[in-house]
């Protein structure tokens, strides 16, 4: 177990080299001039100079990546070149809503999904299947924003029942912090959830014609344990491989939603840092957030081998 | 008592009933149409947004970059159907000009995503050598969530849609190659693919001949999917500012326009959002129709 944990960790490491190596260079191989298209339309030549200076684009591709990536080891993502802070510091002031927003979304998606994708396979076929079916579809169309948009004008603007937009810090108190996360966290889990729920129903449809069900269900057992210990957790594999998998969408989606909902978050910092064309920072958050779901993914692999001790590497 | 003649018992012998009674199943297209609803369903729809994208001049349409400050933010009535913006430019005619943005943003994405996609499974799938190195660098590519590739890509690019269909293309990739190469690698344990190779079949051959054609099914559906996604990520990319030049009437573009009024003037982002949701609506629905029936497999589960 302990050398296949060791071999597990150590076998993301190369992911994560290309995943930095990719996000370098990027400056290399877009199209144009990197720099010109930092500094804008109005810029002179000096400013665009200065800025190819401080991106280090002055400087042989190998020399730059290797700085680069030693300053990484060492947790140091460069300076933005609008405010000049560091990269660090810019995402450390802006961590803890975005984080709170995809914890909240991430637990209330599966608290939703799993029992909705168990019922709609238990009850296969019939209206209720073909309902979540249909909420499914319509959860993988309607982009997030929409979603956002509609349940802060119905819920929030007309009813008055929460918050329209904000976010008030966990310090102040709990319920003022959920309170302004809930409408996001609905309209954020809206494609998660559907993804979610459409492969629980997939993969319980399997489990639910073998053998062992029969025998659970012949000596008498009630349909909720049959469900949700007998069949569920033989189901398992595909979910969690799918919430891990999903997360992507909540890091993608938690940039706009931030946006519709006025969360400063780190989804409103790459939004004002791309409106700067400040790319450090938006280098800075998507290494961040990679290295996040290249995690997530190993956190995945790792809860496998919990629930199926069959699992060995 | 004599035995009874031979034929008379056949003759005697009740007809066997049809255990499986026939089937008519129309043939050609209408007969595939009415098997797969979805696959129709999701068409039409897919077809009445092309129609609208192509004949959006002839369709009652103004000047969809037409300032006009003198009615500015009116809401829907007789002369502008869907209202006007900020700018006093009529929401109906960018709505619909937003329609050419968002299909040739989702179909272009399709298609190269889809070809290159196929190249490089191709590659990884036939040259041994070469597969641990590229599947380890589409495992990176995919660890950086697809929004954010293509940010990130926008944020060093000028705004343009050929620039979006680049950023998207290389945000979809891996996913295609991918899928073709597990198609590949089940197929060369195939007998007909070994005893092609017995034959003396050369390698291009057995490619365009064997593998190809069995990729053809999954690369549709996966293209049908890649098309929804292309379409959702370029409507985000316009809606915050990494898109298509603000200029362009896209549908994330119409949506950031009105993003400082949506709570007094909500129809400006609502019309864009229902045409946006309806055209990924049509194209999932269209992906999963095609799905079940390229699928035979997966149209028999319940």
């Amino acid at each position: 177990m302990f050398s296949f944990l060791v071999r597990r960790i150590l076998a993301t490491i190369p992911v994560m080299v290309v995943v930095a190596l990719f996000v370098f260079s990027l400056l290399f191989v877009a199209p144009g001039d990197p720099a010109a298209v930092i500094a804008g339309d109005q810029a002179t030549p000096e400013q665009v100079e200065r800025i190819r200076q401080s991106l280090g684009l002055d400087r042989p591709f190998l020399v730059q990546f290797s700085d680069w990536a030693w300053r990484l080891l060492h947790a140091d993502l460069g300076r933005s070149i609008f405010t000049n802070l560091p990269v660090t510091t810019m995402i450390a002031q802006r961590i803890e809503p975005t984080l709170s927003l995809m914890t909240i979304t991430l637990l209330f998606s599966i608290i939703v999904a799993v029992p909705v994708g168990v019922l709609a396979a238990w009850k296969a076929g019939t209206w209720i299947d073909r309902l979540v079916m249909g909420f499914a579809v319509l959860g993988f169309s309607v982009p997030v924003f929409v979603v956002g948009y509609l349940l802060a004008y119905f819920i929030a603007l007309e009813l008055e029942w929460l918050p329209v937009q904000g976010y008030t810090p966990i310090a102040r108190g709990l319920w003022p912090w959920l309170e302004n996360l809930i409408l996001p966290a609905i309209a954020l889990g809206f494609a998660y959830i559907a993804l979610i729920a459409r492969i629980t129903r997939a993969a319980m449809l399997e489990v639910l014609q073998q053998d062992y069900i029969r025998t659970a269900r012949a000596k008498g057992l009630a349909q909720t344990p049959v469900l949700f210990i007998h069949a569920l957790k033989n189901a398992s594999i595909p979910i969690v491989t799918v919430i891990g998998i999903g997360v992507a969408l909540l890091i993608g989606g938690a940039v706009v939603t931030e946006s519709v909902f006025a969360i400063p978050g780190l989804g409103r910092l790459t939004v004002d840092a791309i409106l700067r064309r400040d790319y450090p920072v938006i280098q800075g958050i998507v290494l961040l957030f990679s290295f996040v779901y290249v995690l997530v993914n190993l956190a995945v692999d790792l809860i496998y081998t919990l629930i199926d001790p069959r699992i060995r590497y | 008592m004599n035995p009874p003649p031979a034929d008379a018992v056949s003759a005697a012998a009740p007809a066997l009933p049809d255990l499986w009674p026939p089937v008519k199943v129309r043939r050609g297209f209408t007969g595939f149409l009415r098997r797969h609803p979805t696959v129709a369903i999701g068409g039409a729809l897919l077809l009445v947004m092309v129609f609208i994208a192509v004949f959006a001049p002839y369709l009652g349409t103004v000047d969809p970059t037409t300032l006009a400050t003198s009615r500015r933010t009116r809401p829907p009535s007789a002369a502008a159907w869907f209202g006007t913006d900020m700018l006093g430019r009529d929401i109906y005619s960018r709505v619909l000009y937003g329609a050419r943005v968002s299909l040739t943003v989702g179909f272009s994405v399709a298609i190269l995503a889809s070809l290159t996609g196929l190249l490089i499974g191709l590659v990884s799938g036939m040259v041994r050598w070469a597969d641990g190195f590229i599947m380890r660098v589409m495992d990176g590519l995919m660890s950086i969530p697809s929004i954010l590739l293509a940010i990130a890509l926008m944020a060093l690019t000028r705004g343009s849609i050929g620039n979006v269909i680049l950023a998207i293309t290389i945000a979809e990739i891996p996913r295609v190659s991918r899928l073709v190469r597990s198609v590949v690698l089940s197929l060369r344990e195939q007998p007909y693919v070994d005893a092609a190779i017995a034959a003396g079949t050369r390698t291009p051959l057995i490619i365009l001949r064997h593998i190809l054609p069995n990729t053809v099914a999954p690369m549709t559906v996966q293209a049908t999917y890649i098309c929804a996604s292309a379409m959702i990520i370029e409507a985000i990319l316009s809606f915050i500012g990494a898109g298509v030049p603000p200029i362009i009437p896209s549908w994330g573009n119409i949506m950031a326009d009105g993003r400082a009024l949506w709570q007094a003037k909500p129809f400006i982002v609502f019309f864009p959002a229902v045409f946006l949701s309806l055209t990924v609506l049509a194209v999932n629905l269209l992906g999963d129709g095609l799905r079940d029936a390229l699928d035979p497999r997966l149209a028999k589960a319940p």
